[in-house]
């Protein structure tokens, strides 16, 4: 009896799973998985495991490394401040052309990188839409700096964190802004003091995941910010860079943002591997 | 039973303490339009069918949502224009809402410390609710550790606690089972009492309506439909939804002496004599059922109808009854089996014109 029991849930879960599965469709799966697999092996397999210590431990290395960290939190905490209020607006409220503005948010995240790039170089360029006057009047220049780099890989990035945030904030039950409001909270009370610990979780999704985003940035990067090591390179400019002339040294590096990424993987396991 | 009714509305304006409210609320096709008048102390239930538009009057005076026109006062201040936060209203939710992330404590210390108490005094407050709740022991508890009549006794105190002149409770009971809800609704009803502003609670269920409330405003489709006491209610119902509720068959009729020519039917005969249009209502209880026509019945009032359905009710069988007068008879499970009634079945159904009542419509 409690074997049967205990096998429901299991049984449950895995209703409308056949066993059977043809060889049309296995044949092109395990390509498919294969396809996937194979170049993260391969990684591994050519990996200069002897001299990997010394690679790692090289002063360019940990400048890239430290640099993308610090870029990739920035960034990350960019989108918060901003990226957060911006969720709640398309969740919680109604203004005409809502939808658009929701589309013009996701955009970055079908743009390619590069053309991301090129555009904050027309708004934020030294001759640029905003950037002539913030040259002019404040003396700031943002092109071809660490805060470039910020600002690249938060354009990138934010919309991740956005999208996850906004999804959270429609789960959530809006009916409980109403109760604080009722107890006499403002509405940004009852956002601060309800709303925010209730979606803390898919904030942290989101956070992660722009994160993870933001620390792969490529594309943005290099084009808006440049390839200064020190200032501008990060990762993924570094084992760019170092493909061409030290192959080693580029498996090392990806190597690290590999291991990165397995751990974001973990850390976000409970929301989405567990999808059904 | 009608004389009660006479504390009831005081026109509009004239009220300076207490609440005194008329509620048009437009919602596409579906309006809303009901007065409301209540003196600090009274409980007010709105009673109605789903739909009715009960939810859409508590979020009118709580302010979440505007009103279209009419006008708000409670205790002499327009509240129409003032939103919601700034309202002395507390509002008890159907699931109650309490903030999962937030203890017991904290969820009834969160008004308190919205409205400008500092920490230490909004907790100390929220103690002595929960204190007063007999919640004591789970001031450190999170709302899915609470049972479900904790969680409404921590929804009533962290209402309360913001000292609402106005407390609107939404299906208070109605996410309780069934055995706590009869302890619950004792609890509530005696927190209702000491409450000293007015209370107004929405309600599908007549038990807690009659328990809880001094004054029922019963709302179909929008409208008002009667108010008055719970018994004046439940004696002299004026709706057929009412009259389901409270258990009578309802008619509406035009008296001439002792009978009542039913607008589509036959007559009644009743003891009231009146004139004029008129209810008529019996209980079920007060249908005799036959399969032959009766020879030496002395009721006065014999229909020939047919079964339409039967069903239990407690220990006995409901019928309900179509052909010359609709109407639901109760009987005995051992009658049932005699009269071998069966959905189609012929029968005449006798009630005495004393088993009658009939009131002026």
């Amino acid at each position: 009896m409690t074997d049967t029991l205990e096998s429901r849930p299991r049984r449950d879960r895995h209703r409308g799973r056949s066993r059977v599965v043809p060889i049309p469709l296995l044949a092109p799966a395990l390509i498919g998985l294969a396809f996937l697999l194979l170049p993260l092996i391969a990684l591994l397999v050519r990996a200069p495991w002897r001299s990997l210590p010394e690679q790692l431990t090289s002063a360019e290395v940990w400048e890239a490394l430290r640099l993308s960290l610090v870029c990739a939190t920035a960034a990350t905490g960019l989108s918060l401040v901003v990226g957060v209020p911006l969720a709640w607006l398309l969740a919680r409220t109604c203004f005409p052309g809502r939808g658009f503005v929701r589309a013009l948010v996701t955009l970055p995240l079908v743009l390619p990188p590069v053309v991301g790039g090129v555009a904050l170089l027309l708004a934020f360029g030294r001759n640029g839409v905003v950037g002539q006057w913030l040259d002019s009047w404040f003396g700031i220049t943002l092109p071809f700096t660490t805060t470039g780099v910020i600002l690249a890989e938060t354009f990138v990035a934010m919309p991740f964190l956005v999208i996850s945030v906004e999804g959270t904030l429609r789960a959530a039950d809006p009916r409980y802004e109403e109760a604080a409001t009722t107890l006499g909270a403002s509405r940004f009370t009852a956002f601060r003091r309800v709303t925010l610990p209730l979606i803390a979780p898919g904030v942290a999704a989101g956070a992660v995941l722009a994160w993870a985003r933001a620390l792969g940035e490529f594309g943005a990067t290099i084009t808006f910010a440049g390839n200064f090591p020190g200032r501008t390179q990060t990762m993924p400019l570094a084992v760019y860079l170092a493909l061409q002339n030290d192959p080693a040294a580029a498996i090392a590096l990806s190597l690290v943002l590999l291991a990165v990424s397995i751990a974001v993987l973990a850390a976000l396991r409970d929301r989405w591997m567990t999808a059904s | 039973m009608t004389e009660t009714t006479d504390l009831g509305t005081p026109p509009p304006g004239h009220l300076s303490e207490g609440l005194d409210a008329r509620l048009v609320v437009d919602r596409g096709a579906f309006r809303l339009d009901v007065t409301l008048a209540a003196a600090p102390g009274d409980v007010v239930a709105l009673l109605g069918p789903n739909g009715a538009g009960k939810t859409t009057a508590l979020r009118a005076l709580s302010g979440l949502i505007p009103l279209t026109s009419g006008h708000l006062l409670l205790d002499g201040t327009r509240l129409d224009g003032t939103a919601p936060e700034s309202r002395p209203v507390g509002v008890v939710f159907q699931d109650y809402l309490l903030f999962p992330h937030l203890t017991a404590l904290d969820n009834v210390a969160f008004g308190p410390r919205c409205r400008g108490a500092g920490k230490a005094e909004a907790r100390a407050q929220a103690t002595e609710w929960l204190d007063r709740m007999g919640l004591a022991d789970h001031a450190g508890a999170k709302p899915r550790r609470l049972s479900g009549g904790q969680a409404q006794r921590v929804a009533l105190a962290r209402a309360l606690a913001t000292r609402p002149r106005l407390l609107l409770l939404d299906e208070p009971l109605a996410a309780l089972d069934a055995r706590t809800r009869l302890e619950v609704r004792a609890q509530l009803r005696r927190h209702l009492a000491e409450f000293e502003a007015v209370a107004v609670l929405v309600t599908h269920d007549p038990l807690d309506a009659m328990v809880l409330a001094d004054r029922l405003v019963v709302v179909e489709d929008g409208r008002v439909v009667q108010e008055g006491t719970p018994s004046d209610i439940a004696r002299h119902p004026r709706t057929d939804y009412i009259a389901r509720l409270v258990g009578l068959n309802l008619y509406k009729g035009r008296a001439e002496g002792h009978t009542v020519r039913l607008d589509t039917g036959p007559g009644i005969t009743t003891t009231e004599e009146l004139s004029g249009p008129v209810f008529v209502a019996f209980p079920p209880g007060a249908v005799t059922l036959y399969r032959d026509r009766p020879t030496g019945s002395s009721a006065r009032n014999l229909w020939h109808c047919e079964v339409a359905g039967l069903e239990t009710h407690g220990d006995q069988i409901r019928a309900d009854l179509t052909g010359e007068l609709p109407l639901t008879a109760d009987l005995t499970t051992v009658a049932a089996a005699e009269l071998d009634l069966h959905p189609g079945a012929p029968v005449w159904a006798a009630v005495k014109a004393t088993q009658t009542h009939a009131y002026p419509a």
